[in-house]
């Protein structure tokens, strides 16, 4: 790659929506009652975001529902205007921010792709030359004059698809959109990624699925509460994301995530079964009996535990926990406190191993402690037809039907 | 896929606007929506182009009935069932010009919310089709004309003049009433009936003379009125009453087109502010 040449940049973005306490929506209203209050709630969507993508990268945006990336997607995107700072880009760029959101059911999808072509940059006559290519690309030559609407949704999207690898845009925008098609159309589109990538295209990438952001981003950022977390190797911003999510639960407000194992301190993890001796394995259909000791190191206002079963491939097979521990009528704890935490879990795990993570996190937001692999175990036993991450309560049955 | 792209220096992204992305593009969208859209509702259906044209023929056919069998307001005028149908066909392109894009932008709801797209040409693109509808209509009201033994006049060459004028203000309604709606529902009743009364205030069911000369002024206040006015004089009955002769001078006329630009000005600056926040308050 040649040396850096920057294709984005990002100068302290930001954004913020307003959001009317009552919403007045006709005249009617405004002339009825001339003095209603036009009180409203400001939301901080982004807050101070400046950020350089260089030519070529492969740039994924990692975040959480209501982190403000897809704000900062549409910002970039020149859907929303930002309050504040600046975007540059050199060269043209296509936002795909849903696929085929611009198509008219009731044209043909000759006229939908000269539409949309022109819709992200291309002057008709290009997107004429192109038609062809890209209806190669979704293999849908037969139906070019067909109307859209009676297009299955299978053909819409490797319709938009195609359209958007032909549009050859200098910066692609995309927004979870990868996972489209059947598996053979799937393979094609991962193809073309691999292939754009291969040809220096800048990508920029929204998404929560990590798999996405670790096989193709050079570099990811995770974005938390209108506030870039982290920029960096794609591995980093995975490891980061899924110890946010354990704060779910918690104030959008959090600030920065960290391990402050000042506060409170595992004192020991382990399963038991009803009579209380501690095992190791627990057969599928038992119920398993999470226990977990914990003390407060300092005077701490109230915390919420939670916990993440992860499967040996590093899924989170199942994620839950309480909002907050109560002592008598507080959520306080004092130091030296010493809480003790009893889950029962229903055993439908998918023979294997597992791994438990524990939370724990500030009633106000924000992580105390976070422990990788507090404890680990294995789940035998199960009916040995059925695979999978679970094992679902499920009946089945197969009759050979008589001849009559 | 082409490797040797080079996008060049870095280019500031000022957001979402009224034309947004450069004027070629703007044009090229334009012209392509509104073409798409013309060709959808003609050859969409069998009666597509049928029935645009029916609507403003049995509107036609029925006020030239009332007017001259009923009422006998046209009865004397040797032109009026050509005037009545030129009037009507005119005023039909105002109205679904203006009533059409009133909900344009939000019906495109996804295209405003998820693509990079030059607003302005949500509802001038409506404002165009209805255009291209006026044209075809226009053909017929041509060969009416002529069949009803209109004499040919050098003031025919003028009449592009008049018809501008009435699709500029149409556009610049169409631009301020799509976006009002985003935020007041209510748009859409308003205008049905403010659509109405301009009709009534538009010399088009009857003659300007046939109104008392106290009411001219009112009259004229409208800015369609004397555009009306002029294209009866110069289209079909050049004896008429110019527009400037209805109100005595042409300071007269000043209010009419006070308005008109006010109108224009307005629809301008409120949609360029409303324009780049649009997508937040759909």
């Amino acid at each position: 790659m040649p040396a850096a040449v920057t294709a984005i940049e990002a100068r302290g973005l930001e954004k913020t929506f307003r959001i009317p306490t009552h919403r007045i929506d006709s005249f009617k209203e405004r002339i009825v009652r001339p003095f209603a209050s036009r009180d409203y709630r400001e939301l901080r969507a982004l807050d101070g975001v400046s950020f350089e993508i260089e030519r070529g990268e492969f740039f994924g945006i990692v975040g959480r529902n209501g982190s403000g990336k897809s704000t900062l997607l549409k910002l970039l995107a020149s859907i929303y205007r930002a309050d504040a700072g600046t975007i540059r880009m050199a060269g043209r760029l296509a936002p795909f921010i849903e696929l085929g959101v611009g198509f008219n059911v009731e044209l043909s999808a000759r006229e939908n792709v000269v539409l949309n072509g022109v819709m992200m940059g291309l002057t008709p006559q290009e997107t004429r030359d192109r038609l062809d290519a890209v209806l190669a690309f979704a293999e849908l030559e037969q139906f070019v004059d067909l109307k859209l609407k009676n297009y299955s949704s299978g053909m819409l999207v490797r319709l938009a698809f195609s359209l958007m690898m032909e549009v050859d845009a200098d910066i692609l925008l995309i927004d979870e959109v990868l996972a489209v098609g059947d598996a053979a159309f799937q393979q094609k589109c991962a193809d073309a990624f691999h292939e754009m990538k291969a040809a220096g295209k800048t990508i920029v990438l929204v998404t929560h699925e990590m798999a996405t952001v670790e096989e193709y981003c050079h570099r990811a950022m995770l974005i938390d509460s209108g506030r870039i977390q982290h920029i960096g190797d794609p591995g980093e911003v995975g490891r980061r994301y899924v110890r946010l999510n354990f704060e779910r639960g918690s104030d959008v407000g959090a600030g920065p995530s960290s391990d402050g194992s000042d506060e409170v301190r595992l004192l020991d993890a382990w399963i038991e079964d009803a009579g209380g001796t501690r095992l190791t394995n627990v057969e599928q259909g038992d119920t398993i009996r999470l226990r977990v000791e914990l003390e407060a190191l300092r005077d701490i206002a109230g915390v919420g535990v939670g916990f993440i079963l992860a499967n040996a491939d590093g899924v989170g097979v199942f994620e839950f926990g309480t909002e907050a521990v109560v002592d008598g009528d507080t959520t306080a704890l004092a130091a030296g406190k010493r809480v003790r935490v009893e889950a029962e879990v229903e055993n439908l795990l998918a023979p294997g191993r597992y791994f438990v993570h524990c939370g724990v996190n500030r009633v106000g937001g924000g992580v105390a402690l976070y422990v990788h692999n507090a404890l680990d175990f294995v789940v035998y036993g199960g009916d040995p037809h059925a695979r999978g991450v679970v094992a679902l309560p499920h009946q089945i049955e197969a009759r050979v039907e008589r001849a009559r | 896929m082409n490797t040797e792209a080079t996008p060049g220096p870095l280019h500031e992204v000022r957001g979402p606007s009224a034309l947004g992305g450069g004027s070629r593009r703007f044009f090229d969208l334009l012209w392509l929506m509104s073409v798409t859209e013309f060709k959808r509702v003609y050859f969409g259906t069998v009666l597509g182009y049928i029935w645009s044209l029916v609507r403003p023929l049995m509107l036609f056919g029925v006020l030239l009935f009332v007017f001259t069998k009923v009422f006998k307001v046209g009865s004397d005028l040797p032109f009026y069932p050509v005037l009545l149908l030129t009037g009507i066909v005119l005023f039909t392109f105002f109205q679904e010009a203006t009533q059409n894009s009133v909900t344009s932008v939000v019906a495109q709801e996804g295209v405003v919310r998820k693509t990079q797209f030059p607003r302005l040409v949500i509802p001038l693109s409506v404002s165009l089709t209805a255009a291209f509808n006026l044209s075809l209509n226009l053909v017929v009201v041509f060969g009416f004309v002529l069949a009803w033994g209109v004499d040919p006049a050098w003031t025919w060459l003028l009449l592009p003049i008049p018809l501008a004028l009435i699709f500029i203000f149409a556009g610049a309604i169409s631009m301020a009433l799509s976006v009002l709606y985003v935020r007041f529902r209510d748009v859409l009743i308003i205008w049905t009936v403010a659509a109405q009364v301009l009709f009534y205030a538009t010399p088009i069911l009857y003659p300007i003379e046939a109104v008392p000369d106290t009411y001219h002024r009112l009259i004229f206040l409208n800015p369609l009125a004397p555009i009306f006015e002029q294209v009866r004089v110069w289209a079909i009955e050049p004896d008429a009453p110019t527009a400037v002769d209805v109100v005595g001078g042409a300071a007269g006329l000043l209010p009419a087109a006070a308005i008109y630009v006010g109108v224009c000005i307005f629809a301008v600056w409120i949609f360029n502010r409303d324009a780049p926040r649009i997508a937040e308050e759909l």
